[in-house]
């Protein structure tokens, strides 16, 4: 590529950029503006977890780690220590239905994108915007339709009696079931949509290729169209574990709020429990939960190019 | 083994799947739509077609009061990440390779990847820690960060497509930095800043958790009113009010879609 085309464009932003070098200036005010009001808000969390506790929520002096102890030790009366798995449960738990969000979303995702990646330029830019459309509607009203359907007077429920299937409405609100259908309902246009950026620009030929040489459609799918859906479903997989793992609104309106999770726990910490510097550092072992997940997923796509 | 005709294209499979999500999308929105036109006020059975639920959602004073509040919000968020969002945009697209260009773009892209609580609870504690007390402000301070990002994609994409030769003509043709900005920048990247305006607002609008957490008392805005409404039980008028937000939210989104495929006029 680089024989073919020795001096592009890329090239020749950069050439002018000495020229034209006040440029990156302009770029200032707005990440000044993040840097004040999101990275330092976010140091500010990272230290407050490291105070103590106000009595009226706020936090006080002195800096102590007794947030992060009581993440895994419950303090006794006689001020001896236990250890507490209720915290590690509560994060488990998340953890998991946001892994099984991910693994439902490529399953569902990666045929849905397939077929928009096949179809004729005019239809893929129709499709697209139709998953487009829900992926920026309010959570809030997408979660609560889902209620609507689900409740014990709901849709669903109705029309199960009206066909004769059950004389008692069966519980299918408030439950794990619920919840993951939530997430999933909430976060799939996240896998869609990079898995269909990824097989857009997928040769075809390929394929017809490795069908040629009497490979089978099992053989086909394994070793050309996943491969070739990898970078996708890895920035996927991100982009859907992330707003999951730290997921309010499922949890609370399709869980009832009795199955805590993490983003249920924090928010508690800022309401009713007002415990800050507790709900602080939940906050940052939740960002190093999805810290880690990205550096992995960055790592695997790595390799990925690197192959 | 036999050699059937077969095409990839009609993966049969692949297509019901495909259709199957599509109904998944859309069925539960259409209806909470038909949800809200219902007479009915048991929710449950169709009690033929009304308009009863949105003129009583319009007379309920806290409800105009929060959606007020969004649509100022909401207005306000848009013109200020809008502002911050075209400089950046060229500064990123147009500025080459420049220090600080990777930590840069992290910093930019750190609203897109941070879970919403985590921003929501720490832009609070950070609110208080500073004193920071301006009612509706601290509400379109928060939103106007969060929207920067997605005001800025649109423009970047539309700058990445816009050659920069025809910036380069008119500065052979002895035009000064701001008229080159003013007369051929901007009216070219015109529909990547309707556009980023436009996502801007929706995200705005939509948010939840954050100005749950940040917004004080008299300064709530159209969803956290709506989760007040739905913690009490589900009613008509909520369904109404959610069909509302959920229709201005899918205008939005497709004037946007709009904007970005058109084609620049210069």
């Amino acid at each position: 590529m680089a024989l073919a085309e020795p001096f592009t464009a890329k090239d020749k932003v950069a050439a002018s950029a000495k020229r034209r070098n006040l440029i990156p200036f302009l770029g200032l005010p707005a990440v000044a503006v993040i840097v004040c009001f999101m990275v330092g808000p976010m140091l500010i969390a990272l230290s407050f977890s490291f105070l103590t506790a106000g009595v009226y929520g706020g936090v006080d002096l002195p800096f102590t780690i007794e947030a992060y102890r009581q993440f895994l030790f419950e303090r006794n009366l006689d001020d001896s220590l236990s250890f507490d798995n209720s915290y590690l449960v509560i994060y488990g738990r998340t953890i998991l239905l946001a892994g099984l969000t991910v693994v439902i979303s490529i399953v569902i995702g990666l045929p849905t994108a397939w077929y928009m990646a096949t179809r004729t330029p005019k239809v893929r830019e129709r499709l697209v915007l139709l998953v487009t459309i829900p992926f920026w509607t309010s959570l809030l009203v997408r979660t609560y339709c889902w209620v609507l359907i689900l409740r014990d007077q709901g849709l669903a429920n109705g029309l199960l009696r009206e066909i004769g299937l059950i004389t008692e409405p069966l519980p299918l609100l408030y439950s794990y079931g619920s919840i993951l259908f939530g997430l999933v309902y909430s976060f799939l246009p996240f896998m869609i949509l990079p898995i269909y950026a990824a097989l857009e620009k997928v040769d075809f030929r390929l394929i017809e290729a490795a069908y040629d040489l009497y490979a089978s459609r099992a053989a086909i799918f394994l070793k050309v169209v996943l491969p070739l859906a990898k970078p996708g479903v890895i920035a996927g997989s991100m982009l859907v574990f992330a707003p999951s793992v730290g997921s309010f609104l499922a949890p609370d309106l399709l869980g009832g709020g009795k199955k805590l999770m993490i983003g249920s726990l924090i928010q508690m910490q800022f309401t009713t429990s007002r415990n800050w510097s507790f709900g602080a550092a939940c906050a940052m072992l939740l960002m190093a939960v999805v810290l880690t997940v990205l550096v992995f997923a960055v790592r695997q796509s790595k390799k990925e190019r690197h192959a | 083994m036999k050699h059937r005709p077969f095409s990839w294209r009609t993966m049969p499979a692949f297509t019901a799947v495909s259709w199957v999500v599509m109904v998944f999308f859309y069925a539960p929105l259409i209806i909470l739509v038909i949800y809200g036109f219902n007479a009915n006020d048991l929710a449950t059975q169709w009690g033929g077609f009304s308009t009863k639920w949105f003129v009583k959602a319009a007379q309920n004073d806290d409800l105009v009061r929060s959606a007020t509040n969004s649509l100022i919000v909401a207005t306000s968020a848009t013109l200020g990440a809008t502002c911050l969002a075209i400089p950046a945009a060229i500064a990123f697209e147009r500025g080459g390779r420049f220090f600080g260009r990777t930590p840069g773009e992290g910093v930019l892209s750190l609203p897109l990847m941070a879970p919403d609580i985590v921003t929501a609870i720490s832009t609070l504690m950070f609110f208080s820690f500073v004193g920071i007390r301006l009612g509706l402000g601290n509400v379109i301070l928060a939103h106007t960060v969060f929207c920067i990002p997605f005001a800025v994609l649109p423009i970047r994409a539309r700058l990445r497509e816009m050659p920069a030769d025809i910036e380069d003509a008119a500065r052979d043709l002895y035009s000064g930095p701001w008229e080159v900005f003013r007369l051929v920048t901007l009216p070219a990247l015109m529909p990547g800043i309707v556009a980023g305006a436009l996502m801007a607002f929706v995200i705005s609008l939509d948010d939840f958790i954050i100005t749950l957490m940040v917004a004080e008392a008299g300064s709530t805005t159209l969803p956290v009113y709506l989760y007040g409404m739905l913690r009490q039980g589900v009613t008509p008028e909520a369904n109404a009010a959610a069909a509302i937000l959920l229709v201005v939210s899918v205008t939005c989104v497709v004037l946007a879609h709009a904007f970005a495929k058109r084609k620049s006029k210069t």
